[in-house]
């Protein structure tokens, strides 16, 4: 087992061409444990670790592959929350249970090494120590397959949440502001990507004519593609469908970020499998080939990014991920970017200009139609917003709709090409799925 | 309470400082004349290290966006809720931001566009913060 920590996976750069390992990359099956919205603090089957080990399993079976076939574990290993998480996302200083849940690993955390233990993986041959987020763990594993260094890979993307307000507690119950802090907490702003969002949101609405609430129809589609979701939280916990009417009367959290404006935190585990193109046709799906991945990672020029750095950055993402797929955006049928903020998703959705959407015009394409029975199905995995903060929906959507597995959430048009993202404006990843290798 | 307190540490040091005189100190290279905030080990326009000193700027500026914190997560400023996050760019050159309270301005009635200029506030004993207010 190698750690690998020197090898360079990552295509962020303009002029790398079309990727090398276009459509010889594929992904052969993928898995979901329950989405709750918090661990129980007693139920061991529903631990981090168990829905990841749990996850992992979904994801072989539906490929058809058994643990000896494993050649790679790839998973993330940090709490989503980071070290504001607090109580939610730490277990210490509580006392731990029994092995295998006698440390932060599999409670909080999970990481590769701790899975390939729990599932007695005796055939893996790279896992590397740290692991980016699935946002950019996805291109990890499609390089790594390509570049031969192992042909069975599990990639894991664990989220987990524990009682306790998200984010409460940790840094910021201190009274002093350190690092990257000092620039930011005085004046109120702790961090995350709803404060890096509004400001620019702001600005684009002033920019291009609109206001916030014309997100509305699109935070309502995500939740009605969520509801179409079975894995996801909505769908298994009865969330009723909102409405126009609850979107527009609930609190604010960032006025004037609104509650349904931000996804719901969770704890739940996705897997996904990938090898190469050839494995993937004798396995058990139709193989969804990867046409493409990259990367970005940007320095803002000053505290608060600004419209027309977001604007900058999202256009250099959509330039790469075109290029080293060799498609242009007319080509992409599905189309699921991030939405963790539904204030950042038009950011995308411009630079791509999927569906002819150009900068400023997004509002007004959210009050088209939307839905994925109609002709611009955009984001029909629901995302974060319609599943809970898994970031995995924009992935399995994907999957699923290139195989023709979508069920309710299948779109009526043509479905072979499929764009993907768990990424922020600054940094993070895209994946370009094709229904067939080229 | 009170607002959360600056931790100075070796780089930003000479920033701090320079509030605490009620002065506002930038990054600014010699190289390049790019000034620099927050403070960065190497001048992000055109990479250089030792080029990088002190300039002091005149601490006008205008409001660009604007939000009301109504639900943050930080335990000092939960009775400040709701309050006023503004963002502020630098006359001098607008590529620079910093953020502000602006004090004095009711909340929910920030003009975005109008002019503000820099003052200190204490925050911590000794610690003093760069503020803005609109100016008349
Ligand atoms: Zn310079």
């Amino acid at each position: 087992m190698t750690a690998q920590s020197q090898y360079r996976w990552r295509r962020d750069k303009e002029g790398l061409g079309v990727w090398e390992h276009r459509g010889k990359v594929a992904v052969a099956g993928y898995g979901h444990s329950p989405v709750d919205r918090r661990w129980d603090e007693t139920s061991m089957d529903q631990t981090l670790g168990a829905y990841s080990i749990l996850a992992c399993q979904k994801a072989m079976a539906d490929a058809g592959v058994t643990p000896d076939q494993i050649d790679g574990v790839i998973c993330c290993p940090t709490t989503i929350a980071g070290a504001s998480g607090g109580a939610a996302s730490n277990w210490a200083p509580r006392p731990f249970f029994d092995p295998p849940y006698d440390s932060e690993w599999g409670l909080t955390r999970v990481n590769a090494q701790w899975l390939i233990k729990q599932m007695n993986l005796r055939n893996v041959k790279y896992a590397p120590a740290s692991a980016p987020t699935i946002g950019e763990m996805v291109g990890m594993a499609s390089q790594a397959v390509g570049d031969g260094l192992c042909t069975t890979c599990l990639v894991i993307y664990p989220t987990g949440n524990l009682t306790g307000r998200y984010r409460r507690g940790g840094e910021n119950a201190e009274d002093y502001a350190k690092g990257e802090r000092q620039w930011t907490v005085p004046w109120g702003n702790h961090g995350g990507n709803d404060f890096i969002n509004i400001f620019p949101h702001n600005e684009y609405c002033l920019k291009y004519g609109g206001a916030h609430d014309d997100l509305a129809p699109f935070v309502i589609n995500q939740h009605r593609n969520g509801l179409m979701t079975p894995w996801g939280f909505n769908a298994t916990h009865d969330v009723p469908q909102l409405t126009l009417e609850d979107y527009v009367t609930s609190r604010y959290i960032l006025n004037p970020l609104r509650l349904w404006d931000c996804d719901r935190p969770v704890n739940a585990s996705a897997a996904y499998l990938f090898t190469t193109a050839d494995r993937a046709r004798e396995m058990q799906q139709p193989p969804v080939y990867v046409l493409n991945h990259s990367q970005h990672n940007f320095k803002q020029r000053s505290t608060q990014p600004m419209l027309d750095e977001i604007e900058t950055w999202t256009d250099f993402a959509a330039r790469q991920m075109y290029e080293g797929s060799g498609l242009s955006a007319g080509d992409v049928d599905i189309f699921n970017p991030y939405d963790g903020y539904s204030t950042m998703t038009q950011f995308y959705l411009e630079a791509f200009q999927w569906h002819g959407v150009k900068r400023g015009d997004a509002f007004a394409f959210y009050a088209d139609d939307i839905r994925v029975e109609g002709p611009h199905p955009f984001s029909s995995g629901g995302g974060n917003l319609g599943n809970g903060r898994t970031r995995t929906s924009m992935y399995t959507d994907s999957i699923e709709q290139l195989r023709g597995t979508a069920g309710r959430r299948q779109v009526k048009v043509r479905a072979e090409t499929a764009l993907c993202a768990f990424t922020t404006p600054s940094s993070g990843g895209w994946l370009m799925l094709g229904k067939y290798p080229s | 309470m009170p607002k959360v307190i600056p931790a100075p540490d070796e780089l930003s040091k000479p920033f701090w400082d320079g509030v605490n005189k009620k002065r506002l100190l930038l990054q600014n290279c010699a190289a390049c004349d790019a000034y620099q905030y927050p403070p960065r080990e190497t001048c992000a326009t055109c990479g250089s290290v030792e080029s990088l000193g002190w300039k002091e700027v005149r601490g006008r500026g205008h409001i660009s966006s604007y939000i009301v914190i109504e639900d943050g997560r930080l335990d000092r400023r939960m009775p400040d809720q709701p309050y006023n996050l503004a963002v502020v760019t630098l006359d001098e050159d607008p590529g620079i931001n910093f953020y502000s309270n602006l004090p004095g301005t009711p909340v929910h009635q920030v003009p975005v566009g109008a002019a503000v200029e820099v003052f200190f506030e204490e925050v911590g004993p000794g610690q003093l913060i760069h503020e803005w207010r609109v100016t008349r």
